[in-house]
C-alpha cells in the first residue's frame, strides 16, 4: 500500500553518545508501556519508532546512563 | 498466507489479565492463598512500569481510617455522590477492607503521610467525609508490587495482548487467547479461573489537543477487558455514566485539587472566584465546571497564587515528581509558575473508568462477573469511585475468589474452532497488503465519539454517531498492519470500536439525565427516579446482538436520609459569582 512520508517531531529523544543499547541494554525499551521504543538497526541505539507517547517518563527515569529525555509532544507544548 | 500451525498453549490455574494495580495484587493473593496453584499474570507491557500508576501515585482518594471515617459514612458518601445507583454491598466490601489494605501496603514499604504522632494524616476533599491520604513518596508503588510478584513466584508473560476469553461448553470460563505484541504470536492460555484487570477504556474520546495518545488514562488501557467481557457474554453496567475529568488545559494530568485542596488551592473561574464548594470529582462537579466554561465565566483555573512560598514548594514537589512527572516540564514550557499565574483547566475526553465514575464490567461484592469463573477488579470493574486503593482491595478479593473457584474444577479444554477463528481474525490485518492502517481507523472512531457522544448528549446526535460507528465496523475487514506492533494496534482499535458502540447504545437507553455532566441528556433533562432508579446493563445476546436491560438497585444496607440524598446537587457556591 502507499507510504506517504511525513517527518515528525517525536517526544522521546535519545542521546546516542550516552546510550549503551549496543552493549545489550534495553531498559527504556523494556519499561515503555506503549512499546514505542525500539533498537535502530542502523545505529544500534534506542530510538522512538512510533509516535504514540504518553510522556509518562519511565524510559527517562530508569535509563542507567541518562541518555533519554522525554519532551512534551509539540501539539501540547 | 498465515501458516496453519497450531498456536502455543499454556496451562495455568488462575490467569490474571493485566499487571497494573489490581492484577499484581490479585496474583499475589491467589498464590498466597494456595502456593501450589499456578498463577499466570499476562501483561501487554511490562509489569515494572505498566498501567495507570506506572510512575506512581500521589495519594489515596478513599482511605477509611478508623477514628477519622467509618465504612458506613463512606458507603453513604459514594451512594450520594453517585446519585443513588450503587450496589452498596460492593462499596461496603471495599470499605471494610480499606484500612487493612493500607496497613498491608505500609508493611510492604509504600509510604503514606503521617502526622507528628505517627497517625495517618488524612485530609478532607469530599463533600461530606475525610478520606484523602497523601503519598508524597508514592513513586515506588510499582517496584514494590513487582518485588511481591517475584517473591510469591507468580509466572509473568510480558508483551502479550489478551484479545478474547475462552468458555467451556457449560458457559464457564476456560482461559483466553492472546497476541504477542512484538511477534504477533498467537497464544492460548487454558485456565481454571480468570481475573480481568485491564484498567479503564481511556482511548475512547479524542483529547482536544489532537494527540491520539495524550489521554487522561494510560493509553495502553483502551477497553480490552470491557470488550473481552462483552464478547464472552458478561454484563457491563452504567456505561452511560462516562468518565469526564477536570484536567489541565492541554496536559493530561489532573489539575489535582486533591493534592492542592487541603493546602489551600481551589478551582476558580475567570474572575478568580471559587464557584464550587467541593473539588471532589463527581458528575455534578463536572456539570458546574461545564456551565462555568459555557456561561461566559470561563476559562476555569486552578488557583494557587495566593499561597505561601513553602506551600507552593511542597505542591511542586508532589505534583512534579509522582503520578505525572512531565507536568513540571509542561508548565516550564508555557512559563507557568504557580506563584504568579493561574493554571488553565479544561474538560477531559470521555472514557469508561469505575475508578472515577461507575462504568464497567459488572461485578458483585465477591468480584464475580456474570460469567462463572470470571472475576474483575480495578478501573475496569463496576465498583464506583474505587481509585487505586479500591483496585488493590478488589484485586485481593478477586484473587481469593478465583483461587477458590480454580481449586474446585478440572482444567477446561479450549474450543479449537473458536481459537482458530480468533487466530485468523488477529492475523488478518498482517496478511493484507493494502487497506486501512489502525491509527487512521482509531482516529476516525474517536473523532466520531467526540462529535456525537460527548455530553451534553443529544438523542439525534447519539443516533447518527451509532450509525457512523457501524459504518466503520464494515471497514474492519480492511484493517491492514505493517508489523506486529500495528497488529496490536489493530486488535486494540477493534476493542475501542466495541467500547464506542457500547457508549452510544447505553447513552440512548437511559432516557433521563443523571450524574451531572456524565449523563446529561438534553432531550430528557430531569432525573426520573420513578422510571430510571435502576442499573442499566449491556450485554451480548444469544443472537450476538448488543442488548440493554435493567437491573434493580439492591436494597440499601446503609440507609440514606432524605436531606442527605441531594447533598452533591448543592455544590455551587451560594453567593452568585460576578453577579
Amino acid at each position: 500500500m502507499p507510504i506517504a512520508n511525513s517527518r515528525t517531531s517525536v517526544p522521546v529523544v535519545i542521546d546516542e553518545e550516552k546510550c549503551i543499547a549496543e552493549k545489550g541494554c534495553t531498559v527504556c525499551i523494556d519499561v515503555c508501556p506503549l512499546d514505542v521504543l525500539w533498537i535502530n538497526e542502523v545505529t544500534g541505539k534506542a530510538h522512538m519508532r512510533y509516535d504514540e507517547c504518553w510522556y509518562c517518563m519511565p524510559c527517562e527515569a530508569d535509563c542507567p546512563t541518562g541518555a533519554v529525555t522525554v519532551n512534551i509532544p509539540y501539539l501540547l507544548r | 498466507m498465515t501458516e496453519t500451525h497450531s498456536p502455543r498453549v499454556l496451562e495455568t490455574d488462575v490467569l490474571v489479565i493485566g499487571g497494573g494495580t489490581a492484577g499484581p495484587m490479585a496474583a499475589v493473593t491467589a498464590k498466597e492463598r494456595d502456593p501450589k496453584l499456578r498463577v499466570l499474570l499476562l501483561e501487554k507491557a511490562n509489569v515494572k512500569r505498566s498501567g495507570a500508576i506506572c510512575m506512581g501515585m500521589d495519594g489515596l482518594n478513599n482511605a477509611i481510617i478508623p477514628g477519622r471515617a467509618t465504612p458506613e459514612g463512606y458507603v453513604k458518601e459514594i451512594t450520594v455522590a453517585n446519585d443513588g445507583i450503587v450496589n452498596q454491598k460492593t462499596l461496603m466490601a471495599y470499605a471494610t477492607r480499606s484500612f487493612d489494605m493500607i496497613r498491608k501496603l505500609d508493611e510492604w514499604g509504600v509510604h503514606f503521610q503521617k502526622d507528628g504522632s505517627g497517625e495517618y494524616d488524612v485530609k478532607k476533599v469530599h463533600h461530606l467525609g475525610t478520606y484523602v491520604l497523601p503519598m508524597p513518596e508514592g513513586h515506588n508503588v510499582k517496584k514494590i508490587l513487582y518485588r511481591r510478584l517475584k517473591r510469591a513466584r507468580v509466572e509473568i508473560e510480558h508483551r502479550y495482548q489478551a484479545t478474547r476469553l475462552l468458555k467451556d461448553a457449560s458457559g464457564r470460563i476456560a482461559g483466553a487467547v492472546a497476541l504477542g505484541t512484538r511477534t504477533a504470536e498467537v497464544l492460548v492460555i487454558r485456565a481454571r479461573a480468570v481475573i480481568l484487570s485491564t484498567g479503564a477504556a481511556g482511548r475512547l474520546g479524542l483529547p482536544s489537543s489532537g494527540y491520539l495518545f495524550g489521554t487522561y488514562e494510560n493509553p495502553a488501557n483502551c477497553g480490552d477487558g470491557h470488550a473481552m467481557a462483552y464478547h464472552a457474554g458478561a454484563e457491563l453496567t452504567n456505561l452511560e455514566c462516562f468518565q469526564v475529568n477536570p484536567l489541565l488545559k492541554d496536559y493530561n494530568g489532573p489539575a489535582c485539587a486533591y493534592v492542592t485542596g487541603p493546602l489551600g488551592g481551589y478551582t476558580a473561574n475567570a474572575g478568580g472566584e471559587r464557584f464550587i464548594e467541593c473539588d471532589y470529582w463527581s458528575g455534578q462537579m463536572m456539570l458546574e465546571f461545564h456551565r462555568e466554561l459555557l456561561g461566559g465565566r470561563g476559562p476555569v483555573f486552578l488557583k494557587l497564587d495566593h499561597l505561601a512560598e513553602e506551600t507552593i514548594g511542597e505542591i511542586e514537589t508532589i505534583l512534579h515528581s509522582n503520578e505525572r512527572p512531565t507536568r513540571g516540564r509542561f508548565h516550564q514550557g508555557r512559563g507557568t509558575d504557580y506563584r504568579h499565574k493561574l493554571v488553565e483547566m479544561h474538560i477531559s475526553e470521555i472514557g469508561f473508568c469505575s475508578g472515577h465514575s461507575a462504568s464497567g464490567v459488572w461485578i458483585d461484592e465477591r468480584a464475580a462477573t456474570s460469567v462463572p469463573g470470571l472475576y474483575g477488579a480495578g478501573d475496569m470493574a463496576s465498583v464506583p469511585h474505587n481509585y487505586m486503593l479500591g483496585a488493590f482491595v478488589y484485586g485481593q478479593i478477586a484473587g481469593e475468589q478465583a483461587a477458590a473457584f480454580a481449586a474446585g474444577r478440572a482444567l477446561p479444554a479450549a474450543d479449537e474452532d473458536f481459537v482458530e477463528r480468533e487466530r485468523r481474525r488477529l492475523l488478518a490485518p498482517l496478511e493484507r497488503t493494502d487497506g486501512i492502517p489502525p491509527a487512521q481507523m482509531e482516529y476516525k472512531i474517536r473523532r466520531l465519539v467526540n462529535d456525537y457522544l460527548q455530553p451534553p448528549k443529544v438523542t439525534r446526535k447519539l443516533e447518527i454517531g451509532l450509525e457512523r460507528l457501524q459504518q466503520v465496523r464494515a471497514d474492519v475487514e480492511g484493517l491492514c498492519a505493517a508489523d506486529p506492533h500495528e497488529a496490536l494496534r489493530a486488535a486494540e482499535t477493534q476493542h475501542i470500536l466495541d467500547c464506542a458502540e457500547m457508549a452510544a447504545r447505553a447513552s440512548l437507553f437511559r432516557k433521563e439525565s443523571r450524574w451531572g455532566l456524565y449523563h446529561s441528556r438534553v432531550d430528557f433533562p430531569e432525573r426520573d427516579d420513578a422510571n430510571w432508579f435502576v442499573h442499566c446493563q449491556l450485554r451480548k445476546s444469544e443472537r450476538g446482538e448488543m442488548t440493554s436491560l435493567t437491573r434493580p438497585v439492591e436494597p440499601y444496607i446503609v440507609p440514606i436520609d432524605e436531606n442527605e440524598r441531594d447533598a452533591y446537587h448543592r455544590l455551587r457556591v451560594k453567593q452568585a459569582v460576578n453577579a
